[in-house]
């Protein structure tokens, strides 16, 4: 079975955050970009299943400008067997246009299991997953904390984290399954495989090619930060605090 | 890359080291950094942390691939190194010597010793000791007194290491031993489990630094292993030390750079943010020298690194000297750099809680050990003028 695992290049989770002067988006020159956490994940759990022996193959995917490059190349020295890298220039992405372009992928490789992160930590959409699941008409397990594979009946069993507590449902394979945190902790890249890295292959692809039109259905007005927090107020009774509790942050 | 020559060029990183760099980096900033502090406080050995580092390959940096190690470079040890010890140069210094110890069981030890050893040591599922030192003979290595006798097809082992790093918590101890004469060539590398009855360790050691590792006095009362625990042939153990330090030394200047450069970094933060006198520090020139200084040390020191990582690498005829020059620079520059980067920290450069007095107590160790930086002066000043 071959397992294609879509990742996303994002600013990294440590960087702080800040919105460019015209509002348009968060400043992203100069800034560290890194896979996002959540397709991390989504790669390890690929790269334990092809371990196990279940699946022979990890083809790493990946949608967007030529620095996407780098984020599969990590790919690939965690252990991908080899890459695609979706070519989608300076437009910008988003997240039907990426699950068209994963159905097409998909279509083409005919993988066993697509495992995507179940969202960015960019613009935290949490809708591409499901979006390739319906557009593919495959089921799908999201915020997958556990994932076990039973190949000979082609199923599989996946734990998710719900507001409820723990759900687990049964998938027939093909599927697509979305990661979340605690599914597992993804594995550092050795040297070795960082220096390999570089003679496995990154096929490049454009949406054209796939016969995907990148059409943005939402426009973005505009982007700015939060309300900077306001100092806080020391009361001098309890009658005053629900005064306050009452009348100015009404929540009572 | 240079166009001039297919040789790596000394200014750029390849797209390859740019990678083992940040990957380093990731690891030594996620892994090393927030807890170097603590570990240094409570004089922990954070042997999970070295397990970890080991997955990512880094207990056999150079060590051959066919045995688990990572089949790099000294150029690429260098990088590796000022990343990890931006994190924590303790623990940097500690991941060289154990890298040491491996290389020179690959190098010199039998095919059998090599399996036997390094695919554990490679991943640092286990670790390794390197034994030279003794109460009578630091610089004056070749002084050394612990024997190793021949008895049957054993050699016997007595006498007493000091200042060994990891000792009490390593699996396997390279112990340098006189089997033959007097000087240099009586010397033999001797591999020796740690569970070799007659193996003891004194306690460890109060350091002004360097406390995140322990550092103990090793004794051997009739030690017995089987002869063919030798690296290399009798008398070749002197030699075998020495070219292993080479590269320890590169590997010690990197580290000293790598705190160096973190605390620089915080240096220059604080004083574009103090405010004296109605003005920020940074708006003084004479801070703005201090730094211009310290900047340009971390270069110079940087440059001549990689300088000699490369002469090593291609076995240039000139790398001792090299590698001695850029240990000796690297480590002065380092201490100096961090200290001058406690003192422009003011009162905060004093408080343990802003990491910089701990990096400076760490460096210090490092213009001593591998080598004393007066007797890598020795080294450079004898190539000068021709002593054999």
């Amino acid at each position: 079975m071959k397992i294609m695992v879509a990742v996303k290049r994002v600013v990294d989770y440590a960087v702080k955050i800040r919105v460019k002067p015209d509002k348009t988006g968060v400043e992203t020159t100069n800034v560290k970009m890194s896979m996002n956490p959540f397709c991390e994940i989504a790669l390890e759990e690929a790269l334990r299943i092809r371990e196990s022996g279940l699946a022979k193959e990890v083809v790493a995917v990946s949608v967007g400008p030529a620095q996407c490059t780098d984020t599969l190349r990590t790919a690939l020295a965690m252990g991908a067997d080899r890459a695609v890298h979706v070519d989608s220039g300076a437009a910008h992405v988003q997240p039907l246009s990426v699950a068209k372009i994963l159905r097409a992928l998909v279509q083409a490789e005919q993988p066993g299991l697509l495992i995507l992160g179940k969202q960015a930590i960019d613009d935290d959409c949490n809708q591409t997953g499901q979006m390739v699941a319906g557009l593919l008409q495959w089921p799908q397990g999201t915020f997958a904390s556990k994932v076990v594979l039973d190949k000979e009946k082609q199923k599989a069993t996946v734990e998710r984290e719900v507001d409820g507590g723990i759900e687990t449902i049964c998938l027939e394979l093909p599927a697509v399954i979305t990661t979340d945190l605690r599914l597992n902790q993804p594995r550092y890249a050795t040297l070795p495989n960082i220096m390999k890295a570089k003679s496995k292959v990154i096929k490049k692809v454009t949406p054209e090619e796939l016969n995907v039109e990148l059409r943005p259905d939402i426009e973005i007005i505009q982007v700015t930060e939060p309300p900077k927090r306001k100092a806080g107020v020391i009361l001098s009774s309890v009658d005053e605090l629900i005064d306050k509790l009452k009348n100015e942050a009404r929540v009572l | 890359m240079s166009l001039l020559t297919d040789a790596p060029s000394a200014y750029e990183l390849t797209a390859d080291q740019r990678d083992l760099a940040s990957a380093v980096r990731d690891f030594a900033q996620t892994e090393l950094h927030p807890h170097a502090l603590e570990w240094d406080q409570h004089k922990h050995f954070p042997v999970d942390v070295l397990e970890r580092a080991g997955r990512m390959g880094l207990g056999g940096v150079y060590v051959r691939e066919d045995v688990g190690g990572s089949g790099l470079s000294r150029s690429d040890a260098v990088l590796i190194f000022e990343e990890l010890a931006k994190g924590d140069p303790t623990i940097a210094a500690y991941i060289s010597i154990h890298n040491m110890v491996a290389r020179m069981i690959d190098t010199h030890g039998s095919e059998q010793l090599r399996r036997r050893w390094l695919p554990g040591l490679s991943s640092l599922a286990l670790r390794g000791s390197y034994c030279l030192t003794e109460a009578e003979a630091g610089s004056d290595a070749a002084a050394l007194r612990t024997s190793a006798v021949i008895d049957g097809d054993d050699y016997v082992l007595n006498g007493e290491k000091l200042f060994i790093s990891g000792a009490g918590s390593s699996s396997v101890y390279v112990v340098m031993a006189r089997t033959g004469g007097p000087g240099p060539k009586g010397i033999s590398a001797i591999i020796v489990p740690a569970d070799t009855p007659g193996l003891s360790f004194g306690a460890n050691e109060r350091k002004m630094g360097w406390n995140a590792q322990p550092t103990r006095a090793v004794s051997l009362v009739d030690v017995r292993v089987p002869r063919t625990n030798l690296l290399g042939r009798e008398g070749d153990g002197f030699t075998i030390a020495m070219t292993g330090l080479n590269g320890g030394r590169l590997n010690i200047g990197a580290c000293s750079l790598g705190g160096a450069q973190w605390a620089y970094e915080r240096a220059v933060a604080h004083v574009q943010q103090r405010v004296a006198f109605g003005r920020r520090l940074a708006d003084n020139e004479a801070v703005m020298f201090r730094l211009a200084d310290m900047r340009i040390q971390l270069e110079a020191a940087r440059g001549l690194l990689r300088r000699a990582a490369h002469a090593l690498d291609i076995d240039a005829p000139d790398a001792v000297e090299l590698c001695a020059m850029a240990k000796r620079l690297a480590t002065d520059a380092g201490f100096d750099v961090a200290n001058a980067a406690l003192q422009l920290h003011g009162g905060y450069g004093y408080l343990a809680d802003h990491g910089i007095e701990k990096v400076v107590r760490d460096l210090r160790v490092h213009q001593i050990l591998e080598g004393t930086n007066e007797v890598m002066d020795l080294i450079v000043g004898r190539s000068i003028v021709g002593v054999a």
